[in-house]
């Protein structure tokens, strides 16, 4: 690496902004994402061919009149530029407008349907997380050996899955049963009828529905961060810090773990902050698979109507969670390594 | 250089034709050590071979629903090898064409992204100033929309139809692309041998076609392979989601019919894995090939 450096002594040096600086810079970038979303999402929904009033009155609103008072009802007789001013001050203040299905705000919705999202691709990610990195590091420092080959087979084979295929799959065995075996899970939802969540019995119950969906999830996501993390590993192995440290008497393990393996985590955390941003985008097929009441099955029920202001507040919620996730990545980053506040 | 005998006359269009089948023989020859690769190129070869012949392989009356004469979600046996779905189709035959959808979506919103990825990486690595940076700040603001639910919605508002998911899927995914292009691009314009085209007059434009697009174009080609991998796992998402096209039979609507029917309740096991594994084998060959080829196209990859 050094002697790429030195061959380039022309090449500008940029100066390097303190922390405050780029912390500036960073959150007024996310800001504008944020800005460029919130318009994105506003004229997606007017300015492309078809009208609203039209496409999800197809049943209910009949005559012109009862269109008339739709289109009313939800501004959509005011000017363009109008709209988008009254669209930008709901915005803000937090009002994203009706569901038409549930009738009730999109807001009330989108919080309540939160908790089980989060409690379902949390619990993913950090087991994703914790397994993938750990059959990365295993594979890169066995590399070439079969637990290397079939654990690379393995995750790229989980990669290339439709994870809801994989949901599936795990339904029709695990719990609807194989032949005359019975399944041990339930098939869905997020916990029995009859039980009361907030007890503890409750939350075993919980538990023991997620059960399935978590295992899918987790299983998916896993193959990202295991192969991220062996090219990561592979990377740092030939250096030469490595060498002086087995010279030093070290033993392997700890060269792994202290030395090897610390070095090479910093891409994995990106994966991972990131990751954290799609939870959205991810849940969408397992909530429809495994019907949990979370924000993704509230975004596909939506497509059907279509439901359109839950599909804007959804999208907005999506779009909004990456941005936050990378503004985060990006300081922490800037903290860890002050190579990239240039 | 030494089989040409000095003095004898070469024009420069054939030397350039003899160093390019020479690169193609040494990329070869390197893809041929990888084991993956191979693999996923005899793979794919299958699968093409599929969708090209498919009216010759199954009967294409079995696609019509009028015409199914089995019997309802009849399990496997001599006469349909792979049993029926829930109108009486035979599965098999709706594998086969499926094929056709998932690698026509795969290959033509490939094409799209690649081609926005690439202009727009080029351009915001080679122009300067504002133009740059505008171009720049619109790929990572497309970069964090959220992919699947962004694919939703364009799906949704512009309709159900082959063309249209081909078309929301290379709208939505091609800023990674021009990410990759735009830093090559700028490792690209600092070389010294486009210094030496700057020198000699070369403009803008010529310096893009003539020196930049050749040389990332290797790249833009791994990357693609990786992409189409990812292209047919939105179109079976966004199909099993119901957005698919409804004119036609691909392995994302099979399984989208499997799920509503209850194929997983009743045991139909002959109708979610079939088209599943199709799935799996198509985007894990694309995804080999695409790794082998990025070994091939990057000496500092081939290291390890």
């Amino acid at each position: 690496m050094s002697a790429v450096v030195a061959s380039q002594p022309t090449a500008p040096v940029a100066r390097r902004k303190s922390y405050g600086r780029y912390v500036l810079s960073k959150v007024l970038g996310a800001l504008g994402s944020l800005a460029f979303v919130v318009v994105v999402n506003f004229f997606l929904f007017r300015v492309l061919p078809g009208d609203p009033a039209r496409v999800l009155g197809r049943d209910r609103l009949k005559t012109a009149e009862e269109r008339a008072n739709f289109r009313a009802e939800y501004g959509l007789d005011q000017s363009l530029p109008h709209q988008f001013l009254t669209y930008l001050q709901n915005t803000f203040t937090g009002h994203l407008g009706d569901s038409i299905r549930y009738r009730v705000p999109v807001s009330d919705l989108i919080l309540d349907r939160l908790w089980p999202t989060l409690l379902l691709v949390g619990t993913s990610t950090i087991l994703a997380m914790l397994i993938g990195v750990w059959i990365g590091v295993v594979g890169a420092w066995n590399r070439g050996r079969t637990f290397d080959r079939a654990s690379t087979g393995f995750t790229l084979t989980v990669y290339s899955m439709p994870e809801w295929w994989l949901g599936l799959i795990l339904i029709a065995v695990l719990a609807v049963g194989l032949g005359p075996l019975d399944g041990i899970f339930p098939t869905g939802q997020l916990h029995s009828n009859d039980v009361d969540p907030s007890s503890l019995e409750g939350m075993f119950d919980t538990a023991r529905h997620l059960a399935l969906p978590v295992i899918t999830l987790t299983l998916a996501y896993l193959a990202e961060y295991s192969l991220v993390m062996r090219s990561s590993l592979l990377d740092e192995i030939g250096e030469d810090y490595l060498t002086t440290a087995r010279a030093k008497g070290l033993r392997d393990v700890v060269v792994r773990r202290r030395h090897a393996v610390r070095n090479a985590l910093l891409p994995t955390t990106t994966v991972s902050a990131l990751s954290f941003g799609f939870v959205v985008s991810g849940a969408i097929t397992i909530e429809t698979v495994f019907s949990i009441p979370g924000l993704g099955l509230l975004s596909s029920e939506a497509l059907t109507g279509p439901d359109y202001w839950v599909l804007q507040g959804t999208f907005l919620v999506a779009a909004a969670g990456v941005i936050i996730a990378n503004l985060a990545v990006n300081l922490i980053y800037g903290l860890l390594d002050p190579r990239v506040r240039t | 250089m030494t089989t040409t005998p000095a003095g004898s006359h070469v024009s420069p269009a054939t030397l350039a034709r003899r160093r390019r089948a020479q690169s193609v023989r040494r990329n070869w020859t390197l893809f041929r050590g990888h084991k993956a690769g191979l693999l996923g190129l005899g793979m794919l070869a299958f699968f093409v071979a599929l969708a090209v012949f498919a009216p010759l392989i199954v009967d294409k009356d079995g696609l019509d629903l009028t015409q199914a004469t089995a019997g309802v979600l009849e399990p496997p046996s001599r006469e349909y090898w792979l049993g029926t779905d829930d109108s009486g189709r035979p599965i098999l035959t709706q594998l086969v064409f499926g094929s056709r959808v998932s690698l026509f979506i795969g290959i033509f919103a490939t094409l799209i992204s690649m081609v926005i990825g690439t202009v727009v990486g080029l351009l915001s690595g080679f122009l300067e100033g504002w133009g740059a940076k505008i171009l720049f700040r619109l790929t990572e603001w497309f970069l964090v929309l959220p992919f699947l639910p962004l694919a939703l919605i364009l799906a949704t508002i512009l309709g159900r139809g082959l063309f249209n998911i081909a078309l929301v899927i290379g709208v939505t995914s091609w800023p990674a692309t021009a990410l990759l292009i735009r830093s090559q691009a700028l490792s690209i314009r600092e070389r010294p041998y486009l210094e030496r085209a700057r020198v000699l007059g070369a403009g803008r434009w010529h310096q893009i076609t003539r020196h930049a697009l050749p040389n990332v174009m290797p790249m833009v080609f791994a990357n693609t392979t990786l992409t189409v991998a990812a292209a047919i796992l939105t179109e079976t998402t966004l199909s099993f989601l119901g957005l698919g096209d409804p004119t036609r039979v691909s392995w994302g609507t099979m399984l989208e019919n499997a799920f509503s029917v209850g194929a997983i309740t009743t045991g139909a096991w002959w109708y979610i894995v079939p088209p599943g594994v199709c799935v799996v084998l198509v985007v894990l060959a694309f995804t080999l090939v695409g790794q082998a080829l990025e070994d091939v196209f990057n000496p500092r990859l081939r290291e390890r």
